[in-house]
């Protein structure tokens, strides 16, 4: 019942006129972020997150959190208009939204888009309102050896679930890790990996990371595929809306195991990108219309917006609840906590309670808002779309250099930001995944500090790591994540043997 | 070697390129070993001391990247990274940019922001000098305002903009 009470004072907080405005801004910039190619969630956010230095942390938040919801919304607009994903997890939108918009149904794909994606993140909040204060007091009693093993459990689940071939997820993550280890050591106060470079004894910010590996990662990318925008015109209008809303609860079934694909996909680390294309997979097999899938089946909208929004909103959970970020843009999200120095993790919801469920409410609310502004406003950002790359490009370009430089007042950090944008470029090119990089960086001090105070309480010994059940348990679910495809590999090897 | 496909436009080959950056990698992970093992890899009094973590993360890094580096080199030979005229179209952003992050430094980011995207506009769309330095200049000063003005947030500044004494 208290968190009922919470909650309510959460609303409260952030019905105020302020903050009311701050969602509106985010909201659009999201969408705007959300819609242009090399803009992404993650690089978006952390971009804009220097605006928020002066804001109250709750505020801020709120705007930030605004920005992820309105990036979701707008990837699905250039997906069904232009048949380009804006967002990665938009991919699998195009696959029907497209075809819908050039049968004509453009403004019934988009009605359908938003309020699936309004669905999803609906009831990934409903799940982090009830679930998130639970998990964060039975986190209140981890000890190092529990954090490492949550950490190891992240960072498996993405090596062993990934689309990607397990060394590259490896080897992307160890470089993402070294890079969080440059710089002053927190535990011995020595510096290390410095090499007698001045600029390398604050370390590497991943803010900077994430704003060249994405941003000019994605804009080198844009330039080599010779990107252009030939799209159709959005139609949509009120009674478009509402035949569309009429038709949509006869999907209540794929909507809910979207949600709940999506739910889960976002909590373990696996983020909005393979639930869209996993819940698009199965709705495509498991309906009645399934062959007509790829053809403009309204369902085939349906299965994978819900599941990218449901993914990208339950990704705060652990963000929340653990301070274990479960996509990059949670990430970000993190890395702002932290600089408005707000310690991430389960004492949040005793320390921080009006900041904690002002977020939550907010996540309500500005889900609402978003929804309300991206249908009312579809052909004013479809205009935006038509403005060439020649021109946008420069200014995004501009946009990251401001971004990278105000984190830190470092023009250093905007050479590191070209650095990482070339980089990005490369590892993309040859079939590297970025997010567990950056996610490394971003925990890389506190999985060291944990696996050190660990190792330093069993004198070295790294059975410390099995030596509670709890302890036990989640370090056995990560070995069995990282050996996943080998498991799975076994397990169907086993089911042919009766049958040969 | 050649496998009999003719591709029409040349460019690098994928596998050199791929194979190229993990050798690359195996290098970086080398260099943090190294730097590892000048602050000590061992336990010390106040147990692991500073180089521990990062010398097994350097090590794994070499050794999975030999694996890759293994199976970058089993890639079709034929298949092109990018063409050369793609490339060239990635490097108008790649070294315009690279100077513009230099310059920014000395000349602040107002007139080395403003140059830039008059330059790629004209460059890349053709775009006359007029419009292109008008947008550029809008969007400096609206960045100007929002930052500086609203968000209170100092962006960098060079000999001009003290000269206008903003």
């Amino acid at each position: 019942m208290e968190e009922i009470a919470n909650l309510f004072h959460g609303f409260a907080v952030v019905l105020q006129p302020y903050n009311i405005m701050v969602m509106v801004v985010g909201i659009l910039l999201g969408v705007l972020i959300g819609v242009l190619p090399g803009l992404g969630g993650a690089n978006g956010v952390a971009i804009l997150l220097p605006l928020t230095f002066s804001m109250s942390p709750t505020s801020a938040i709120i705007m930030l959190s605004c920005i992820y919801w309105g990036a979701l919304f707008g990837g699905a607009i250039t997906s069904v208009l232009f048949n380009i994903p804006g967002e990665p997890w938009s991919v699998a939108t195009t696959f029907d939204g497209h075809p819908m918009a050039q049968q004509g149904r453009a403004g019934e794909a988009l009605t359908a888009a938003f309020t699936s994606s309004f669905v999803g993140a609906l009831f990934a909040v409903i799940m982090i309102t009830l679930v998130a204060p639970l998990v964060a007091r039975f986190a209140l009693q981890f000890g190092p050896a529990e954090k490492f093993s949550v950490f190891f459990l992240a960072f498996c689940s993405f090596i062993g679930m990934g689309k990607e071939p397990p060394f590259k997820t490896i080897v992307s993550m160890m470089i993402g890790f070294a890079l969080a280890t440059v710089g002053l050591d927190s535990v011995t106060g020595q510096l290390r990996l410095t090499f007698g470079i001045t600029e390398l004894l604050n370390g590497f910010d991943f803010l900077i990371a994430v704003i060249g590996l994405f941003g000019i990662g994605e804009i080198l990318l844009t330039m080599e595929e010779g990107l252009a925008f030939r799209g159709k015109a959005p139609n949509i209008n009120l009674k478009v809306v509402l035949q569309t809303w009429v038709e949509l609860p006869r999907y209540w079934v794929t909507s809910l195991r979207s949600c709940v694909i999506g739910c889960w996909m976002g909590i373990s680390p696996a983020g909005a990108t393979p639930a869209s294309f996993m819940s698009y997979g199965i709705a495509k097999r498991v309906s009645k219309k399934g062959d007509n899938f790829g053809r403009g089946e309204i369902e085939g909208v349906v299965a994978p917006e819900t599941a990218a929004h449901a993914a990208g909103t339950a990704a705060l959970l652990p963000m929340l609840s653990l301070g274990v970020p479960g996509s990059p843009t949670a990430a970000v999200l993190l890395g702002g906590l932290l600089i408005w120095g707000l310690q991430p993790g389960p004492l949040l919801f005793v320390e921080q309670k009006e900041f904690v469920w002002g977020l939550i409410a907010s996540m309500y609310l500005g889900n609402l808002v978003g929804l309300i502004i991206v249908l009312t406003c579809v052909p004013l950002f479809a205009a935006i779309l038509r403005i060439p790359f020649s021109i946008i490009g420069p200014i995004i370009l501009v946009f990251c250099a401001i971004g990278a430089y105000t984190v830190n007042n470092s023009a250093f950090d905007v050479v590191m930001m070209m650095v990482f944008g070339v980089l990005g470029y490369l590892l993309k090119k040859c079939g590297y995944p970025l997010a567990p990089l950056v996610l490394a960086i971003v925990l890389g001090d506190s999985a060291e500090e944990a696996f050190r105070q660990s190792l330093l309480a069993s004198q070295g010994s790294v059975g410390v790591f099995f030596s509670t059940p709890l302890v036990g348990v989640i370090m056995t679910l990560g070995l069995t994540a990282l050996f996943w495809p080998i498991i799975q590999n076994g397990l169907t090897r086993l089911r042919r043997v009766p049958i040969a | 070697m050649d496998h009999g496909t003719h591709t029409q436009s040349s460019g690098p080959s994928h596998r050199r390129v791929e194979m190229g950056v993990t050798i690359g990698m195996i290098v970086f992970g080398a260099i943090v070993v190294a730097g590892s093992l000048q602050v000590g890899v061992t336990w010390g009094p106040q147990g692991p001391r500073s180089g521990f973590f990062p010398f097994y993360i350097g090590l794994i890094i070499i050794g999975t990247s030999a694996i890759n580096l293994a199976q970058a080199s089993l890639i079709y030979r034929g298949k092109l990274f990018a063409e050369w005229e793609h490339l060239r179209q990635v490097l108008a952003v790649v070294v315009p940019a690279t100077i513009y992050v230099f310059a920014l430094q000395w000349l602040g980011i107002y007139l080395t922001s403003a140059v830039l995207i008059t330059f790629f506009m004209m460059r890349l769309g053709r775009y006359s000098v007029a419009f292109a330095g008008g947008i550029a200049v809008t969007v400096m000063v609206v960045v100007y305002f929002t930052f500086e003005r609203w968000f209170l947030v100092p962006l960098p500044k060079g000999p001009i903009e003290y000269a206008l004494g903003l």
